[in-house]
Order: C-alpha cells, then structure tokens, then sequence
C-alpha cells in the first residue's frame, strides 16, 4: 500500500469531482428547465476554452478581459443555439431531441478541430508558482483555482435558485410549465435562460480545465463524463449532479490506483465510471436523488 | 405510418393483399429491375466496365452500412429505443467472423452468419438493461457499453489481435476463392437482398407488430399480452444479427479488421443514416446510408472541382476537408431533425404522390 498515492489521487479526484460536479450541474439544469438531454454539454467546455486560448494568444488580452469575453460569447452562443435549434424541436420525441445534440456535437467538435487544430495548445501561463505544498501534497494553483471557482458556482446556484426572481421562475418553469406560464412567466424566456447559464458555466469549467491541462479535443468527453455523474445524482438533481461528479472522479482515480497496484490492465482509469454506470442503471435507475418516474394504469 | 398511395380503385379485398412487401405489382417490378440493374453493375465486357472501380468500392460500402442500418432500424424506428453502441456490435461482427475463421478453420461462407449468431448473444447481453429503463436512460446506457465494448476489443488479444488489428481471410464460396471487388460485389448484393427481405417479412409477422406496439404505446402493448422485457430485449439481438452480419461482409472485404475503426462516431452515423433515411422505413435505411456514404464523398468531388479554379484552392478548406465532412454529418443530421423529421423516405413518398396525383393534387 502506497499511502501517500492514494492519498494525492483521492485529492486529485475531488478536484476533478468538483469539476465534474459543476459540468453535470450545468447539464442537469438544461434537463431540468427544457427536457432536453444535452450530448453537446462536452463541447460547450471545449469551444469555451478554446476561445478564451484564442483571445489570450491572438490579440494578447489580460486574462480577466479575455475570460469576461468568453463568458459573453458564450452566453449569446448558448441563446442561439436554444433558439434555433432547440425551439423547433419541442414537442418532438426523446429520440429525436437526444439526436439533434448528439447532431451538434460531432458538429461543433469537428469545427473546432477545423480551426483550432488537433494538437493540446498549452494557456499562457496565469499563475506564477507551478505547485502549492498542502499538508505534503503537491497541488497546481489552477485547480485550487478551481476548486475555488467550483464551489463558488455552487454556492451561487443555491443562492440564484433559492432567493433570485429569474432562479425562482425556471424553478417553476421545470416543475411546471403550463402552471409557470400561467403565471406570466415566458417558458421561452426561462429555457434559453437555462442554456445560456449552462453554455457560460460549462465554458468556465473548460477553461479552468484548460489552463491545468491545455486544450485541446479531449475536452470535449467531458461531456460524455458527465453521464456517470448524472445518472449517479439521479438526472433531475442539482445537488446529486454535485454529488455524483464528486463520487465519480475519486472512483475514477480509486479505479486508476487498483489498477496500478494490483491489477495492471490499463486504460481502467478511463472505463471504470461507464461499468459504474451500467450497475447503476441495473440496479437504481433514478440515482440517488432523482424522482422516480412510477407508471400507473 | 402512413401507406404508400395507391391509385383509385385499387382495392384490396384481403389481408394477405394488404399486407404484401410491396404494394402494387408496379412496386415489385421496380424493385426487380433496380436489383437486376445492380447485377449489371460490375460487369466488364471487353475493355468496358459498366462502373468504375471506384463505383464499386462505393456500392460495396453502402451494401454493408445499408445491413447494419437496418439492424439499428428496427431497434430504433420500429421498436422506439435508442442505441448509441451500434457500431460496437458492427465491430463485434467483424473480428467475430476473421476469430472464427482464423482460429478454428470456419470457412468464411459460414463464419459471416456464425458470426452475426454470436453477435446477437452479445446484443442480447447488452439488451438486459433495456428490459428496466427506456428513453434517454437506455441511450446513456448504450454509450456506456459502446466504450465498454471498445475498451474489450483494445484489450482482448486474442480475439482482436489488439492494437495490431487482425487479419480476414477473403471470400470463398465451396472452394472457389472470390477474388477482386466485382465479384465481391455479389456477395454483398446476395446479403443485402436477403437480409432487406427478412426485415420487411419480419415486420409482417406478430412479431414485428409487437415491436411496433412497444414503440407505439407500450403501457397498452403489455395490457394487449405483449411481454414487453422479451421484445424490447429480442429488438436487440435483432439488430445486433444485422449488424453483425453487415460488420462480417466489412472484415472480409477489407480484409483487415482495426481496433479503432468501430469508435462512437460509426455509432452515430448509423443513427444518421437511420434518421436521415425515414425511422420506421425499410427503403429509409437504404437511402439513408447511401446519403450518408454519398456526402463525404460528394464534398470531395465539389472540392476537387473547386482546386482547379483559382479562388477555389484555399488550403484551410483543401487540408481540413475530413473534419468539413465529420461537420457535414453532424449538420445533416440536425437539418434533418428540424426541416424533414420523417426522412428521406417520407420525401420519395411526396414524390410519389405528386404525380400519381397528377396534376390534381387533392
């Protein structure tokens, strides 16, 4: 037994976890205010980081200019796309609306492969200490960051969703929305506000992500990550998506520990939150927090 | 589903009418001509070929995609469940049959159906979780055993070779070794036909109308006596048969089966090729795939046009022009969704009916 490993990868994973949580955050509350199951959710960390990368290297911005840019973007990015995209298909079957982000994804990923390349681009570096000691424990600046960075959002969500007008009325849009519009609240309005939050926080965790590991096309199965997690969390909770990307990125890196100790197959790192998956379709479909759907006759 | 149009007058006065593969004698002829005029296609008389190599390079590829489109229109549109690992069952047909005849002598006239047998076990497998949860449950659930699969054909040597990939004997039919493309073609055309005939008489029987009622309204499919567990897990071996044997035709026409080549992309451009065609439509499948193989290649020729005129030889455009195509894909598929949800299919039927209606079209 290798104490200190484990010890340095069950941190690794919670940093990862939080990360995880705050992009299945994001994806919950698309499916929650509009119904739709968001595959692109990956792709939306990816052209978020590669546009702050681009503003950063190309017109050489400060960071926190470059940064506020992307989240604008990003916004009007996430309200275009619900527009145009999403609107049409209401009222479409599952297998349709899943289609159609499944569509988007490859699209996007494919364009962003076009004009940015295949290759990790490395940020320019923001943080002038390479590591910080905690408790003997090497851990980089950014993902203390972003650590930071992730519980702030979560702290904020609980804040915008208990106390704030808009936070109140997708909440009654997602519980429901024939009763919302009743009550003069534009269900339109509130579902291209949810993919606009989603678009601009996704694409924070991109770039945090980013400024860690650089760039590039792998970001995007962040997007397929976030399934575990999700369904771990139950799909419809916000808090079981933060609780489900915590558990799945130390079980990511548990997995990678067992693997390096004892068994030496490789690659288990990477499989082993989808046979987590499959055993929790098996055995509680609706995760730990989701509402059970029961059918009667 | 809505019927082809037929024409005034046209009456049928028994079930066993109403329920023929094709609707008219008309349809029949048509479709007996278009298989005919495949048979012509690889023919070389003398120094004239009646298609290029190329041409047949293509119609062999859409032969093979168009099996294993079926198979995944039968889980999808006729069934109503999604899957996202399709391809993984594609891939699982390929290194089934070059294991079996590789390993064990099976000649590979056999081992093509041998190995779409053992595909449907492992669909059948991966079905289990279909019989619990449905929708976009059972889609995650799919691209879970998409990568899980993946990951097995990485991992298993012996049954893949691993990362070095394995090797497919060529074609052979009772000791006569089919050799070159064209002949090849046969073999693929044999397959196609055979296999669109089961999937159209499967869809006549009670247990293709039990798959339509769980797609349809499950909750009065099960009050009506249909066990909905064994269909919804049968519409996945199902279509894992047909992907297994579209996959099988694949390893021995390339003759090298790669790990990589069965990735979730394939996936989803099977679930194109589903959409783009017509969920629900034999023919849809068919035309899905040859749209889908069609569209890449078409962006190459217009290129290829392009590079001769001067404004046309951007090099962003000329060098980035396999991620335009995996862009075109993605785009198709949302335009599809958003402007013509019911496919090509429902496209020809408008067709159709224009002017068999015509020119009175009321």
């Amino acid at each position: 037994m290798n104490v200190e490993l484990l010890l340095q990868l069950v941190v690794n994973g919670l940093i990862l976890g939080t990360l995880y949580g705050v992009v299945a955050m994001c994806f919950t509350l698309i499916y929650k205010a509009s119904q739709v199951v968001n595959f692109a959710q990956g792709e939306f960390l990816l052209i978020g980081a590669w546009v702050c990368w681009w503003l950063l290297t190309e017109f050489q911005l400060p960071f926190y200019a470059g940064f506020l840019l992307t989240l604008v973007f990003m916004m009007v990015f996430g309200i275009v796309l619900q527009v145009l995209v999403l609107r049409p298909m209401i009222g479409e079957p599952v297998i349709s609306v899943i289609m159609v982000t499944i569509g988007l994804s490859i699209f996007f990923q494919a364009i962003m492969k076009w004009l940015f390349g295949v290759f990790t681009q490395p940020f320019p570096p923001i943080f002038p200490i390479r590591s910080v000691d905690i408790f003997g424990l090497n851990v980089q600046p950014a993902y203390l960051m972003s650590m930071v960075i992730s519980l702030l959002i979560m702290a904020g969500f609980a804040w915008f969703f208990k106390y704030s007008r808009l936070g109140l009325a997708m909440r009654a849009t997602a519980f429901n929305q024939q009763v919302a519009q009743s009550l003069g609240i534009s269900v339109k309005q509130m579902f291209a506000v949810s993919w606009a939050i989603s678009a601009m926080v996704s694409a924070l965790a991109g770039v945090v992500f980013g400024i860690v590991n650089g760039v590039s096309p792998a970001l995007s199965f962040f997007g397929i990550k976030v399934f575990p997690a999700v369904i771990l969390g139950g799909l419809d909770s916000i808090v079981g998506a933060v609780v489900g990307g915590l558990i799945i990125g130390v079980l990511e890196n548990l997995a990678e520990y067992v693997d390096g100790q004892w068994l030496n197959l490789g690659n288990l790192y990477a499989i082993a939150p989808f046979y987590a998956l499959v055993l929790i379709l098996m055995i509680k479909p609706y995760g730990l927090f989701g509402t059970e759907k029961i059918e009667r006759l | 589903m809505a019927q082809a149009l037929t024409r005034c007058g046209d009456f049928k006065t028994s079930y066993r009418a109403d329920t023929t593969i094709f609707p008219s004698a008309r349809s029949r002829a048509f479709a007996l001509v278009g298989v005919a005029l495949l048979i012509a296609a690889p023919l070389q008389i003398g120094g004239f070929s009646v298609l290029s190599d190329y041409w047949i390079t293509l119609l062999i590829q859409i032969g093979y995609l168009a099996i294993a489109a079926l198979g995944l229109n039968v889980l999808v549109g006729f069934t109503g469940q999604i899957s996202l690992g399709h391809s993984a069952f594609f891939g699982f047909g390929a290194f089934a049959s070059a294991y079996l005849n590789n390993t064990y002598g099976v000649p590979v006239f056999f081992s093509i159906p041998l190995a779409a047998l053992w595909t449907t076990a492992v669909g059948l497998i991966v079905g289990i979780p279909a019989g619990r949860i449905k929708g976009l449950y059972l889609a995650i659930a799919t691209l879970a055993s998409q990568f899980i699969l993946q990951d097995f054909f990485a991992r298993a040597d012996w049954f893949t070779g691993g990362s070095s990939g394995s090797l497919a004997a060529p074609f052979a039919v009772f000791g006569y070794q089919i050799s070159g493309d064209r002949q090849y073609f046969y073999v693929v055309l044999a397959y196609l036909v055979v296999m669109y005939l089961l999937a159209a008489n499967l869809m006549r029987s009670r247990d293709g109308r039990a798959l339509v009622a769980v797609r349809d309204h499950y909750l009065s499919a099960e009050v009506m006596g249909v066990n909905l567990t064994k269909y919804r897990v049968l519409s996945f071996g199902i279509s894992s048969f047909f992907a297994g044997i579209g996959g099988a035709l694949y390893a021995h026409y390339l003759q090298y089966v790669s790990v990589e080549a069965f990735d979730i992309l394939l996936s989803i451009q099977f679930l194109g090729m589903v959409i783009i065609g017509g969920l629900g439509s034999i023919m849809g499948s068919l035309l899905g795939t040859i749209f889908m193989v069609l569209l890449p290649e078409a962006m190459s020729w217009a290129v290829n046009i392009l590079r001769a005129t001067d404004w046309g030889n951007v090099p962003s455009i000329v060098n980035g022009l396999a991620f335009l195509k995996q862009a075109a894909i993605g785009l198709a598929i949302v335009l599809f969704l958003i402007f013509e949800p019911d496919g090509l299919a429902h496209r020809w039927r408008q067709i159709k009916a224009y002017w068999k209606l015509y020119p009175f079209s009321y």
